[in-house]
């Protein structure tokens, strides 16, 4: 392999994936390199979860490789591949409803994932240190010990963002992050996601253009299932392509 | 403060519960009842340690099995082939055409000990029998499902599957296993005769302290983040999984913890009514000890104690009476819980008799208070008290 290569953070090559014969990810490829912030954007239904699911080893690959440093993620389990570094936020707010806001952060605190490591694990000054830290960061410290139920969808979704940053991960990536967001707290999440981007490489879905400007470093349109062009933002936002299946409408 | 409260061991309140559940067993119960009542009991609590096991798998980690009689089957059956061998001896058995062998052998034409009857001779390897064999047994049914993320109502299916081959593979297995009789017949323990009151006293006590031992085990479970984890997988599975966590692994454990409480609930049913049978393992025994766990409340251990306590007590003396109605009644009983009382027993006493008697004292401690205030959710009160949670909903 060259050295070009493995300088990448994320190299996707050639990904398909077919449900029943219906590509749904068709021959993917693109790159990340470290610390960049890239956008995945297109309309509905162009499978950009879909990328995202492959990735995490969420959704099986029926062909081609995604490769994480030096890592072959296609043939790792869900786990092993967050242990190696990649965290994912859903679409969908997923947080652990019975549990409290602390909790949920300290269950994805790096350390004691074996079952043994989890029986034993201790609730120690470093642990408490660190919920402190991100919970701050994620503007929930006054609310550690409410239960996830009772927060808001916003809160709910930067709470999601807090249990990945404790994982620390260098690659995150982050599914609709402000979907269903007050404007007041979509400029709170933009702030955020600016401070927890600059040190790692970072993909995200999203459909706010305006959002999608202000982080970008690069950006993939997708279009079922292929690029349909990619790049800097001012050059994609121009392309005659992107305007008429995405932007025009 | 209070972050570190929820990780001690017991809270105060819990205790206190702890004590009652003690005073209950140890105490009331043994002055209250007559040796053959005791003892009564004393097979009710070994039904206890299956409950216990199903709040861990059930009520915690969400999953439902309904073939838990398998490993209470199982560990009564390890501890019944040694008491049976016991039993045995060429003197005893001399009328037999083969003597040394139990005497099922004997009158199924089979001449020689099996060879794997052998090794419970020993009575180590038997009580370690009575633990591992249902472990072992658990283990490869978990790693064969949950490696495959077969859950929900297809592991409960399977489960019970299970259950029902076994049993038949027990009566069909005569000369080996003793049939739809089971293993009869049994009289001491290294010469201790298990028949006498005063041995089944004992070994009520025995059997309370066992109870107990399982007790704080699941207590500590659910204390520590592994107890946490088996929530947050009930309710976001995939979150869990992307958090890092091998979740197969986590629910393999904790089926097999089931299961080990279960083989000593069975190797103390075997030692306390003094013998073990196929209606013991299979499918109806196995859905009443998850209705003596919804009775109770399956989310509290305790609660399903007291569950499997009052289903059985009330068993016993309507079947008396009603011996064709208990069925029926059982199944009725099952359906209110689930439809009213999701939260059984345990639901009932920390949602609905627990703020009353709060409200009561709170009212007659403090006049000019209000009484009962609704607690905000925020507080710095235990919100995880029964009384902020009812004031939640
Ligand atoms: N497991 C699956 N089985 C069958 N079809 C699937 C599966 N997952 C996704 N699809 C299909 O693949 C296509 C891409 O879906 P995907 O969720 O990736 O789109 P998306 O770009 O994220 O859309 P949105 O913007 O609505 O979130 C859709 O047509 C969807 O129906
Ligand atoms: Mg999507």
């Amino acid at each position: 392999m060259s050295i070009h290569q493995t300088s990448f953070v994320l190299s996707v090559e050639d990904l398909t994936v077919s449900f029943d014969g219906f590509k749904a990810v068709d021959g993917l490829t693109f790159y990340v390199e470290p610390n960049e912030c890239r956008v995945m954007i297109g309309p509905n239904g162009a499978g950009k979860t879909t990328v995202l699911d492959l990735i995490c080893g969420r959704t099986r690959a029926t062909g081609g490789s995604v490769r994480f440093k030096d890592q072959e993620l296609l043939t790792m389990r869900e786990d092993q591949i967050v242990l190696a570094g990649v965290g994912r936020k859903f679409q969908t707010p997923s947080v652990y409803e019975d549990l409290s806001v602390f909790e949920n952060l300290e269950l994805s605190f790096p350390r004691g994932h074996g079952v043994f490591g989890s029986l034993f694990f201790r609730r120690d000054a470093e642990v408490k240190d660190r919920i402190q830290e991100i919970a701050e960061t994620i503007f929930l410290a006054d609310l550690l010990d409410e239960k996830a139920a009772f927060l808001s969808h916003g809160q709910k979704q930067w709470l999601e963002i807090g249990m990945l940053l404790i994982q620390d991960p260098e690659l995150l990536m982050l599914d609709e992050p402000v979907a269903g967001m007050s404007v007041a707290e979509r400029k709170k999440t933009a702030e955020l996601l600016n401070r927890i981007i600059d040190h790692r490489s970072v993909i995200v879905i999203e459909h706010d253009m305006g959002f999608v400007e202000d982080i970008a470093t690069r950006v993939t349109v997708l279009h079922q299932g292929k690029t349909l062009s990619e790049g800097k933002m001012d050059k994609v936002k121009n392309d005659p392509k992107v305007i008429e299946v995405y932007l025009g409408h | 403060m209070q972050i570190d409260r929820k990780t001690r061991f017991l809270t105060r309140e819990e205790a206190i519960y702890f004590g009652l559940l003690a005073a209950v067993i140890f105490l009331i119960l043994p002055l209250a009842l007559d040796s053959f009542r005791l003892n009564l009991f004393g097979k009710y609590l070994t039904y206890a340690f299956v409950a216990i096991g199903l709040v861990l798998c059930w009520g915690a980690g969400g999953i439902l099995s309904l073939g838990q009689g398998v490993f209470f089957g199982l560990g009564g059956y390890a501890m019944a082939m040694f008491l049976k061998l016991e039993a045995s001896t060429p003197e005893a058995t001399a009328i037999q055409s083969t003597p040394g062998i139990p005497d099922f052998m004997d009158w199924n034409q089979i001449t020689a000990l099996p060879w794997w009857w052998e090794p419970f001779n020993s009575l180590a390897f038997s009580l370690i029998a009575v633990v591992i064999v249902p472990v072992a047994f658990a283990f490869i049914i978990g790693v064969a499902m949950f490696r495959r993320r077969v859950g929900g109502v297809y592991f409960a299916i399977i489960t019970q599957a299970i259950a029902a081959i076994l049993t038949i593979l027990i009566i069909g297995q005569q000369g080996f296993t003793g049939g739809v009789n089971g293993i009869t017949d049994l009289r001491t323990l290294k010469g201790w005769d298990i028949r006498t009151d005063e041995a089944k006293e004992i070994l009520y006590f025995v059997n309370a302290v066992l109870l107990f031992a399982c007790l704080f085990a699941a207590q500590y479970v659910r204390r520590s983040k592994l107890g946490r984890l088996l929530i947050a997988m009930r309710d976001q599975e995939d979150r869990v999984r992307f958090s890092g966590y091998d979740v197969a692994s986590f629910k393999i454990f904790v089926f097999c913890l089931g299961a080990a409480f279960a083989g000593i609930g069975g190797a103390m049913f075997t030692l306390q009514v003094g013998f073990m049978s196929p209606t013991l393992v299979g499918i109806v025994p196995s859905i009443e000890m998850v209705i003596f766990a919804a009775v109770g409340g399956r989310l509290s251990i305790l609660g399903a104690v007291y569950g499997t306590l009052l289903v059985n007590w009330a068993k016993t003396t309507l079947s008396e009476s009603f011996p064709e109605l208990w069925l029926l009644g059982l199944g009725a009983l099952f359906i209110a819980v689930v439809m009213f009382f999701p939260n059984g027993l345990a639901g009932l006493w920390s949602e609905q008799v627990m703020p009353r008697l709060r409200k009561l004292f709170a009212g007659r401690g403090a006049g000019a208070r209000p009484p009962a205030a609704p607690v905000p959710a925020n507080s710095a009160s235990a919100p995880d008290s029964p009384a902020a949670k009812a004031a939640a909903e």
